[in-house]
């Protein structure tokens, strides 16, 4: 038996293990054990091998995970980034829509605020081809009601006046063209003077006698004397003063920006604009002034103006506007002092 | 059958023996656990590489010892059954000896070197693992463990596939002779 066992000792021992792990199988299931003490010896070999693996395995998880988030962030960075794109574009698009909204609701609180002056809403659509000339076109024509001579303002001041008049649309000469004169005194002197367009961007004040104290700030309000814009609207503020012969250079800063206009406002007459102590933000009426304390000026037509005052008492200057077209003082004619330069220049 | 059992006592002395660096061995079974283990952490698709049966089967064609291979086979199959939670230990134990005695006999009788053989050798062997482990199953436990179906062969098919990509990276732990 030994001769055999040592002559087939591979098959042996095969058996032999076979036969061993068939009795522990056996003694496993006769008995319900667990044979823990294998299971643990094996537990305890295995464990520290098993987590090296999951750190390493882990480490090279997290690693790919990264990457992969890392290439998700890129893909969802480009996609937020056409994302801000387009609502920086509709945030734009808002914006403007919001201070277009903020623009006519200015207008409509102006326009309610002197419901006593007829007057029409216009939108400019175009300006001057010629750049020596400060004129700008706006939607509102004939079939409006639009005439000549009327006058052209913004909730801010004054703007110009209408020269021509198609059906549909209406040309505006605006104060600072070298064609344009407006009649215009100081807010708090009430002296006197002529607004007078030189090209530039902003108009000058003409007919000031030096004797007259100017200072940089001085609110200019319409005086009413052209016959286009009634007493009281704004014009603007001194910007620069200087002496000259025989009257002072003052240089006007435009209330209105006439270089940035979109909406106006045609006055239909030459209703006094009263002022409303509740008629919107800042300034009266928008932008408008208070009316001073003092009596009104008394109305003096200018000394080339070939009509006189009974037009101007007259409500609705559209009935007066071809008349009062005459009333308005060309280049020319507002070169020289008016007949009532007496009155220019002294307090009322 | 005898002529075979016999055949593996001594190698043939035309077939390669081929020796590997001190620990090697212990190493790569214990690494072949331990990512079994490991693997199984994640799904049932770390069953289509049984890596104790393939290192087995490797160890035992390469040395070509009946002895070696055996003890290697049913070590490996004990620590398998010990790492698992409801096996009694000698289930993966015996087929794993029987598996491991197998090839160490093959390994000294033909070459094992070429991947066409290795992919049959590991194809065989797989069923014959599996036919140890169902059969001991059933007698034993009384489990009706089915002896093939489709998915053992799938399954078979993919260890092959593993195993010729795996015992080349193996080679490369040889010694030098």
């Amino acid at each position: 038996m030994p001769e055999v066992l040592s002559r087939h000792r591979p098959l042996a021992l095969l058996a032999a293990l076979v036969v061993g792990q068939v009795l522990l199988l056996a003694f496993q299931i006769k008995r319900n054990s667990n044979v823990r003490l294998i299971r643990y010896w094996a537990a305890e070999i295995v464990t520290p091998g098993e987590k090296g693996a999951s750190w390493t395995f882990g480490g090279i998880g997290r690693l790919w995970s990264s990457y992969i988030g890392l290439h998700r962030t890129y893909a969802e960075n480009q996609r937020l980034r056409q994302e801000v794109g387009q609502l920086e574009l509709r945030n734009q698009e808002l914006e403007s829509q919001a201070a277009e909204a903020q623009r006519l609701r200015a207008l409509l609180d102006f326009r309610d605020a002197h419901r006593e002056a007829p007057m029409i809403a216009a939108q400019v659509i175009g300006g001057s081809a010629d750049p020596s000339t400060h004129t700008l076109f706006i939607n509102r024509g004939a079939r409006s009601g639009i005439r000549r001579n009327q006058a052209v303002i913004t909730p801010n001041g004054i703007v110009g006046k209408i020269v021509e008049v198609s059906p549909a649309s209406s040309q505006v000469l605006l104060i600072n063209d070298r064609d344009s004169g407006v009649g215009a005194l100081f807010a708090d002197t009430r002296a006197q003077g002529i607004i007078k367009g030189t090209g530039d961007p902003d108009p000058v004040m003409a007919y000031v006698v030096n004797e007259e104290k100017v200072h940089p700030g001085e609110v200019i309000l319409t005086s009413g004397e052209d016959r286009i814009f009634p007493k009281g609207l704004l014009i603007g503020t001194v910007a620069s003063v200087k002496p000259g012969y025989p009257f002072q250079a003052i240089q006007v800063q435009t209330a209105a920006r006439l270089d940035r206009l979109e909406d106006v406002f045609v006055l239909l007459s030459e209703h006094e604009l009263t002022p409303k102590a509740d008629g919107g933000s800042g300034d009266v009426a928008m932008g408008l002034p208070p009316m001073p304390a003092t009596a009104p000026i008394p109305f003096s037509a200018p000394a080339t103006s070939a009509t006189a005052s009974p037009e101007k008492s007259a409500p609705a200057a559209q009935t007066s506007s071809a008349a009062s077209a005459k009333a308005v003082p060309s280049s020319a004619a507002a070169a020289k002092p008016p007949a009532s330069v007496p009155s220019v220049g002294k307090r009322p | 059958m005898s002529y075979a059992f016999n055949s593996g006592i001594q190698s043939d002395a035309n077939v390669e023996v081929h020796k590997y660096y001190g620990g090697v061995v212990t190493v790569v079974a214990l690494l072949a656990i331990i990512i079994q283990a490991f693997l199984h952490r994640y799904g049932r698709w770390a069953e289509f590489a049984d890596l104790p049966l393939l290192v087995t089967i490797y160890f035992g064609v390469s040395k070509r010892n009946p002895v070696s291979g055996m003890m290697l086979g049913a070590l490996i199959g004990i620590a398998q059954d010990a790492l698992s939670h409801d096996n009694p230990i000698g289930l993966y134990g015996i087929a794993k000896t029987i598996v491991g005695y197998v090839a160490s006999s093959v390994g000294a009788r033909i070459d094992t070197e070429h991947p066409v053989s290795r992919f049959a050798l590991v194809f065989l062997l797989y069923h014959l693992h599996q036919f140890v482990y169902a059969g001991t199953e059933r007698v034993l436990l009384n489990r009706p463990t089915p002896f093939f179906s489709l998915h053992l062969f799938v399954v078979s098919l993919v260890s092959a596939a593993i195993a010729v990509v795996l015992f080349s990276f193996l080679d490369r732990l040889r010694r030098q002779s």
